[in-house]
């Protein structure tokens, strides 16, 4: 985003002379760090604040008394950030900056946790790790069809629409059909079918990507809609009762402690999106299609004079961004709820975030996706034991944290320099 | 897009009429000292024969009705295989066809006769009132739908796409209804404050992605995006807070707002249009003078056509980009004040503002981003939005098909390409959107 910078801006020559970007983001964890160990600090009452590892108030736990922990954390992410505005080599900066975020996050934790009311005063981790993956779960997929779209240079702002057609299919052809894995395959189609609109228009008849998305995303929403409203629920045992997939145990590895449960007791869902993340960064870095995809992201006609089918491989790869799209769409309908209108309620968005987020990678889009999931999960926790935080606020975090990281307040984020542009042929 | 067709390749690049410029170009050869302004000789066609050509050339009316064509016969096959019983007609259509289009007919037609009546005219409608009730609602539609359609637009023309119009209009929606029931002012006073806040609170979202834009060259596409998810959390927060939370009830809905701070009915109690219109009307013609006739939208138009061009003559692209992003907050936050001060709701609900931000989009790409076009655009989509009430309550056809109507008819326009070669249509010049952007991300 980077690319349409306007030359004549302020900001940018700050980044030669001391006020390099590690240490302005030094300076505001330090800010950070600080008010952690003071308010959050001063906030956290003598409780103890319990994290235990099961799902209940009993069993192995981590414990810290509130007050101690929320300014001994503060003081770690206050050290973070100093360390930055000191100066650290260059290789380190994540890792501090890592720390740095963490301590803050426990800093709050220890204060929410500690000044709970009694019989509350414990986070189960088992269920805050699940409840993260889960929630993130439709974002992996959706932030990968984006990845695999905007990699070769066609914006993707219809992750919503294929969501969300994709879970609606599922629920439909699941119903009708009565097996999950018809269900399954009619999930991709129908993402499939909006990233064919969506190629076919961006790519052929050149529309604007952004208004196309934009217009895909009111159309899916509509069509959904429609005939929800017709069929599902006029006949909702015929037309949206879909089978779901049972999760699945896998030995041994679904007793490790916290991240068993979490991620070896889950459904196929969670497994395949997992197993894609892996198998499109591979692809991604390590394969020919790979390199063709990301060439004709950053530079078509470089691409085009080396005898890559600029168009037939953007075809392919929004076509691919469907089915994956489509299939997380189905996470939801054919492994947790029903179908409902408009149930995917701007997931498809946050995973345009996470996209954003996770700097155009697999990897970065999975970690975004977690980061969001769990401000999603904290958010419902922090509910549960009666925070004086609005959950709403919580909710805020994942779409600032994306606005903060775009204006390269967090990290410089670049798109493939082709995103968005169409490519005729000269 | 700067150009949506660069190079050649789509037709609608060509100029108004190949046959005039042969012929032109035919005059030139025999006469060369022939000026080329000069109309080619030869016998002047008739009125009647220029209209039916125009009528059949890709221009900007013949596109959007036939765009409308394609888009109701879409919703039509919708509601045909959303229909039980019409769909089971057609297990035996080989055996007994006039059955399946009968039964196809019937429900088609009976759905978007009701869509008319209630958007247009209804014929069985007996007195005054009934009988001006709908356009009374089609205009209370378009109302709001002016506004945000502007506010997209004008940013369009500056180059930038605000996808944010939603969370303008719903920062709008909540400070114009905050100065509403809070403040206590005197009746015609109470109305413009109100109006202001809203203007106010829109222009608050519209700078943020601007200012952002303009110093760090952020996209605004994701901002927007981004600012439009925090409005909504925002106003499900601040409707339950003490003070906003309406005190007799327990959902989340706000204090009604003051009746001094309402916008007045124009034609009595019993018909919802409201003042909101003229509002619109006005302030359509107001950024219509603003593009074309003042220095800033010069400047606007220029950095929107070719920003590096703007600066090298002396054009502040950075203030220009904030401008820009400030007027379209405020449009989009007086087009949500109206949520709240016009008919259809008094106070503060999560939902309040319903999709008039999204659906300012397709507005401003239906009305070619232009002030006039987005105006008739917005009457097109109000009278689909009043048609659609009317049809979901008599035809049990859910409201939904309106959005799916609405969504194709822009696709559809937005590759005028596409309904050239559907039926066969002469080139034309204008038709196509001009959207300048795609700079990518």
């Amino acid at each position: 985003m980077s690319t349409t910078a306007v030359p004549d801006v302020a900001v940018a020559a700050v980044d030669e002379g001391f006020w390099t970007r590690p240490r302005k983001v030094g300076l505001v964890l330090l800010a950070l760090g600080v008010l952690a160990t003071v308010l959050f600090g001063a906030l956290a009452t003598g409780q103890q604040a319990r994290f235990t590892l099961s799902e209940t108030e009993g069993g192995a736990a981590l414990e810290i008394q509130g007050t101690l922990g929320a300014i001994l954390f503060g003081v770690v992410a206050a050290a973070a950030g100093g360390a930055l505005l000191a100066g650290v080599p260059k290789r380190w900066f994540t890792l501090v900056l890592g720390v740095g975020l963490v301590g803050f996050v426990l800093s709050f934790l220890c204060w929410q946790v500690s000044a709970a009311p009694e019989g509350r005063n414990f986070m189960p981790m088992v269920n805050i790790v699940r409840g993260t993956f889960i929630l993130a779960l439709p974002l992996v997929f959706g932030a990968l069809a984006g990845v695999l779209c905007e990699r070769s240079g066609v914006v993707n702002v219809a992750i919503e629409g294929q969501l969300l057609m994709g879970a609606f299919s599922g629920a439909l052809f699941g119903s009708l059909s009565g097996n999950v894995w018809v269900g399954l395959v009619a999930a991709a189609v129908g993402g499939a079918f909006i990233s064919l609109l969506l190629a076919v228009f961006a790519i052929r008849y050149l529309v604007d990507q952004v208004v196309m998305g934009v217009v895909l995303n009111l159309l899916a929403v509509g069509v959904t809609g429609f005939l929800y409203e017709r069929l599902m629920q006029t006949n909702a045992d015929k037309y949206n009762s879909a089978p779901r997939f049972g999760n699945w145990e896998i030995p041994l590895l679904k007793d490790i402690p916290l991240l068993g449960p979490a991620l070896f007791r889950g459904n196929i869902f969670l497994y395949l999106g997992l197993l894609l993340v892996l198998v499109i960064h591979l692809a991604l870095f390590r394969t020919r299609w790979g390199l063709r995809t990301r060439s004709v992201g950053e530079h078509p006609t470089a691409a085009d004079t080396l005898g890559v089918k600029v168009l037939g491989l953007r075809y392919r790869n929004v076509l691919l961004a469907g089915v994956v799209a489509g299939i997380g769409g189905a996470s939801y309908t054919l492994a947790l709820y029903s179908f409902t209108k408009n149930m995917i309620g701007g997931k498809g968005f946050i995973a345009l975030a996470a996209l954003i987020f996770g700097r155009w990678s697999p990897t970065g889009a999975l970690l975004a996706a977690l980061f969001f999931g769990f401000a999603d999960q904290l958010a419902t926790y922090l509910g549960a034991i009666g925070s004086s935080i609005p959950s709403q606020f919580l909710a805020m975090l994942p779409y600032l944290a994306t606005i903060l990281a775009v204006a390269g307040l967090v990290g410089r984020v670049r798109a493939p320099a082709a995103d968005g542009k169409p490519y005729v042929k000269g | 897009m700067s150009d949506p067709n660069p190079v050649s390749g789509s037709p609608d690049k060509e100029p108004a009429t190949e046959a005039e410029l042969t012929a032109t170009s035919k005059a030139d050869r025999g006469a060369t000292m022939t000026s080329p302004k000069q109309p080619a000789p030869g016998p002047r066609p008739t009125l009647g024969r220029l209209f039916l050509d125009n009528l059949w050339a890709a221009n900007t009316v013949t596109v959007t009705v036939l765009a409308l064509v394609l888009a109701m016969l879409v919703g039509a096959v919708l509601i045909i295989v959303s229909d039980p019983e019409v769909l089971a007609t057609y297990g035996y259509i080989t055996a007994r066809p006039a059955d399946a289009l009968n039964a196809s007919w019937t429900v088609v037609s009976e759905a978007y006769a009701n869509l008319f009546k209630g958007a247009v005219f209804d014929p069985e409608a007996s007195g005054f009132t009934a009988a001006l009730s709908p356009i009374s609602e089609t205009l209370t539609y378009t109302a709001p739908l002016v506004f945000t359609g502007l506010s997209v637009a004008l940013a369009f023309r500056g180059g930038l796409f605000n996808i944010g119009a939603q969370g303008q209009a719903t920062m709008g929606v909540i400070l114009a209804a905050v100065a509403g029931f809070a403040l206590p002012l005197p009746p015609v006073v109470h109305l413009v404050v109100a109006l202001i806040a809203g203007a106010v609170g829109g222009a608050v979202w519209g700078f943020v992605p601007g200012i952002l834009k303009a110093r760090t060259g952020a996209h605004e596409v994701i901002n927007t995006i981004m600012l439009n998810y925090v409005a909504v959390y925002f106003l499900s927060w601040i409707i339950v807070q003490n003070g906003v939370q309406n005190p007799d009830r327990a959902d989340a809905i706000s204090r009604p707002v003051d009746s001094s701070a309402a916008l007045p009915r124009l034609l009595g109690d019993n018909l919802r249009v409201h003042a909101g219109i003229l509002l619109a009307v006005l302030a359509t013609w107001a950024i219509a003078w603003l593009l074309n006739r003042s220095t800033l939208g010069f400047e606007l138009r220029a950095v929107g056509a070719n920003p590096d061009a703007a600066r090298t003559a002396g054009i502040s692209v950075t203030k220009t980009y904030v401008l820009v992003m400030v007027i379209a907050g405020m449009l989009a936050g007086l087009g949500g004040s109206q949520m709240v001060l016009g008919s259809t709701a008094n106070a503060l609900t999560p939902l309040v503002i319903a999709q008039i931000g999204f659906d300012g989009i397709l507005v401003a790409l239906l009305g070619r981003v232009k002030p006039w076009g987005v105006l008739l655009a917005a009457l097109l989509f109000g009278a689909l939005q009043a048609g659609g009430n009317r049809m979901q309550s008599y035809s049990g056809i859910s409201l939904e098909l309106v959005t799916v109507l609405q969504a194709l008819i822009v696709i559809f326009i937005a590759a005028p390409a596409l309904v050239k070669a559907i039926f066969q249509l002469r080139a034309a010049r204008a038709a196509r959107l001009q959207t300048s952007l795609a700079k990518g991300w």
